[in-house]
């Protein structure tokens, strides 16, 4: 057998998970990769301008097309820029393959030039890692990775590279499949545990289906529309699961917690059944957990045996996959009798629509309803984090899965951009947009160079308000106005910015202006930045503020 | 409450540093922790005493679970079990202090494993008790250093 270099190894190892893309950045001990990849490859390889972006282009690849993403960067600082990428994925368990260069094995321990201990720095964000030692362990490792990062409960993998091993040669034989002998997940439900689980339904007065992130990595969608239609239960969708459900639905009552609608949190607070599919009862969700659901018995479906009786003390967990788990309990469920309680809550929802005033002035609700209508709901969104986000997700009705991608569990500014270029990449033929705060778009304004350079037409509407609005919110409320340092008063000219860059750059001033600059954009085969100036000082309602029980809500200021 | 968790691993660079960095990154305490390799040299095994309410145990098997490299993870506390800790103690054992010091390792059937004029050293294994007594009955001699293994465990039966 003629022996192939490990970079060849790696990238024919690559191509044989399928990997379509690779997100990366250049550097000394990734140049053999590089080089492997140089000609006749059929990955298209992404230049980013910061290595933070790969990583969060790789997930928002992932995110939107249910596949492993993949992002590459040197030893040292190209490897931990990439940190803050792979947490982001780590804590919304999103699968991507962080491919890193290394300082060859003989000078690992040496404080080698461009060396850090990225596995030992990643160790608590990954759900595994390898470093690699020898080229003949490369297509092993790489399988190991794939399967490990997409199973079960998904999550980052990192694999460190050192130089001598992708430089080096070994045989090279194609694995068609591994075996981990300390990795086996859990994928079908206990039956018993579905039985008994579909009789609390069956006997329930005041039920509310509560789903999250779960139901969109194991593609359970169709399965809880089915378990919907079945019960006439509602259904509250945290911001990892918006999309899970459709947003439009009668059924739906939007996302639940901090700045969930009222009616969420109300039907929550008085249900008596809580039956939690692929989401982990996470603080921004429950509030104060001690008030929380103080009536509810709860249902939990979830892969991870750790997120049951973590946070909440569960009265029937189902441990598997959620699509497998509500197949089996669509079989056996039956309606239980809740007219009652459908009513109250449709009452609710009249009571305590999600509003804002329209006063003239150009309202970043306004703008975030006016993409939803345009897009008819149907285009991907991500987000930036901070009160953009927030009303992305209040506002922007999602009606399918993988199409809304948010930093959750991280919170990450300068998330957005860069997942909306590999969510653009994953799916070159849809409209994806970005929506944006001012500060969060400057953490990544980078990536402005990749999408020119790859013709990736990403349309970027940032809600510039001047300022770190979800932080200026909480000095508003909480810190007696007192605005340390959120006011960012030298923000750039977003418009020439654009154009700097040979993007195209629009200002909005006005809310009639709104529809003509969005049909515009959304015709414009070029990446777009869309500045809106919005209103500097509107704030996020509902809150209920941190620690506080989810009755607790502000509605607004007085 | 302790709790002995005794956990199967593969025999692998970083493995211990994932349990480690397991216990810190979640402020879950460890008393103790002994690895050794197993019959199958694939395979080790590590012996953990920790300690935390019913919630927290729970939670500590299910993560260490959840680690990629873990084969399998027993709470012990749950199951009948022998235990054992092996210690090194070396006191002050001057004249006529020597010989109550003697005296004490003979009760404890402890081993006297190296001499000079002014110390003795000596070996004992047992259990927590037993350990804990000796050492307790030894410091009023004055107790130079004290080495301890840690606990290591094994069910009883088949
Ligand atoms: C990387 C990072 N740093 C800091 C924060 C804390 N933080 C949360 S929201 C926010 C303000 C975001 O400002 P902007 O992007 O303008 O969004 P806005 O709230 O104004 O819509 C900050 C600083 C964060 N989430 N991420
Ligand atoms: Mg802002």
């Amino acid at each position: 057998m003629t022996k192939r270099s490990g970079a060849e190894i790696l990238v024919e190892s690559l191509i044989q998970e399928g990997v379509e893309a690779i997100f990366g950045y250049q550097g000394g001990a990734v140049l053999p990769i590089f080089d492997a990849m140089h000609e006749k490859c059929p990955i298209q390889f992404i230049l980013v301008r910061h290595e933070q972006a790969a990583a969060h282009a790789a997930d928002g690849y992932a995110r939107s097309t249910g596949k492993a993403g993949v992002c590459l960067a040197t030893s040292g600082p190209g490897a931990t820029n990439l940190v803050t990428g792979i947490a982001t994925a780590y804590m919304d368990s999103i699968p991507i393959i962080a491919l890193t260069g290394q300082v060859p094995t003989s000078m690992i321990g040496n404080d080698a030039f461009q060396e850090a201990d990225i596995v030992g720095i990643t160790r608590p964000i990954t759900k595994h890692s390898y470093l690699v030692k020898e080229t003949k362990d490369l297509a092993r490792v790489v399988k190991e990775a794939f399967y490990i990062a997409q199973s079960g409960r998904p999550g980052p993998v990192l694999i460190d590279l050192p130089k001598d091993v992708s430089a080096g040669f070994a045989e090279h034989k194609p694995l068609r499949e591994i075996e981990i002998r300390s990795y086996k997940p859990t994928y079908s439900g206990h039956i018993g545990q579905i039985k008994r689980a579909a009789k609390m339904i069956a006997e329930s007065h005041q039920p509310v289906i509560y789903t999250g992130g779960g139901v969109i990595s194991s593609g359970a969608a169709k399965e809880l529309k089915v378990l919907v239609e079945k019960t006439g239960i509602p259904v509250t969708t945290t911001l990892m699961g918006l999309g899970g459900f459709p947003g439009d639905h009668p059924l739906s009552l939007g996302m639940p917690g901090m700045h969930g609608t009222k009616y969420a949190n109300l039907a929550i607070t008085e249900s008596d059944l809580i039956i939690a599919i692929g989401a982990r009862f996470d603080d921004r969700v429950t509030g104060k957990i001690d008030e929380f659901a103080p009536g509810a018995k709860i249902i939990h479906i979830d892969i991870d045996p750790t997120s049951i009786s973590k946070n909440i003390q569960v009265d029937i967990p189902i441990v598997g996959d959620a699509k497998k788990i509500l197949q089996e309990l669509n079989k056996i469920v039956t309606a239980p009798k809740i007219t009652a309680w459908t009513k109250k809550i449709k009452g609710w929802k009249k009571e305590h629509p999600l509003v804002y005033k329209q006063d003239g002035e150009l309202k970043p609700q306004y703008v975030v309803e006016q993409i939803c209508k345009i897009t008819k709901g149907e285009a991907i969104v991500t987000t930036e984090v901070g009160q953009n986000q927030m009303w992305a997700a209040q506002y922007y009705l999602c009606r399918e899965p993988r199409a809304f991608l948010s930093s959750g569990g991280l919170g990450t500014m300068g998330y957005g951009f860069p997942a909306a270029i590999g969510a653009q990449v994953g799916h070159p033929e849809k409209l994806v947009f970005d929506i944006a705060g001012d500060g969060s778009f400057q953490m990544n304004i980078q990536e402005l160079a990749t999408v020119v350079e790859n013709e990736l037409p990403v349309k970027i509407a940032i809600l510039n308000n001047q300022y770190l609005g979800m932080v200026r919110q909480w000095q508003e409320l909480f810190f007696n106005r007192r605005y340390a340092h959120t006011f960012l008063g030298a923000i750039p000219d977003f418009v020439k910015v654009a154009e700097a860059y040979g993007a195209v750059g629009m200002r909005i001033t006005k809310p009639e202006e709104v529809v003509p600059a969005l049909k515009e954009a959304i015709h414009t085969k070029k990446p777009v930045v869309m500045d809106f100036w919005i209103a500097q000082e509107e704030n996020v309602f509902p809150m209920v503020p941190a620690g506080a029980a989810l009755t607790q809500m502000i509605e607004g200021m007085a | 409450m302790k709790h002995t968790i005794s956990v199967l691993v593969e025999n692998r660079f970083g493995v211990l540093a994932r349990v480690a960095g397991l216990f810190s990154g979640r402020g879950y305490n460890i008393d103790s922790l002994c690895v050794g390799e197993t019959v199958d040299p694939s395979i080790s095994r590590m012996t953990i005493v920790t300690h935390g309410d019913d919630r927290v145990i729970e939670q500590i098997e299910k993560q260490l679970n959840r680690l990629i490299d873990v084969i399998r993870v027993n709470d012990l506390t749950q199951e009948d079990h022998v235990e054992r800790e092996l210690v090194l103690i070396k006191v002050k054992a001057e004249n006529e202090k020597r010989r109550d010091v003697m005296e004490i390792a003979n009760i404890f059937r402890a081993k006297v494993v190296d001499v000079n004029p002014k110390t003795l050293t000596l070996e004992i294994t047992g259990d927590e008790e037993k350990i804990n007594a000796i050492i307790e009955l030894l410091k009023p001699y004055n107790i130079k250093e004290l080495v301890r293994t840690g606990k290591i465990a094994i069910t009883r039966g088949e």
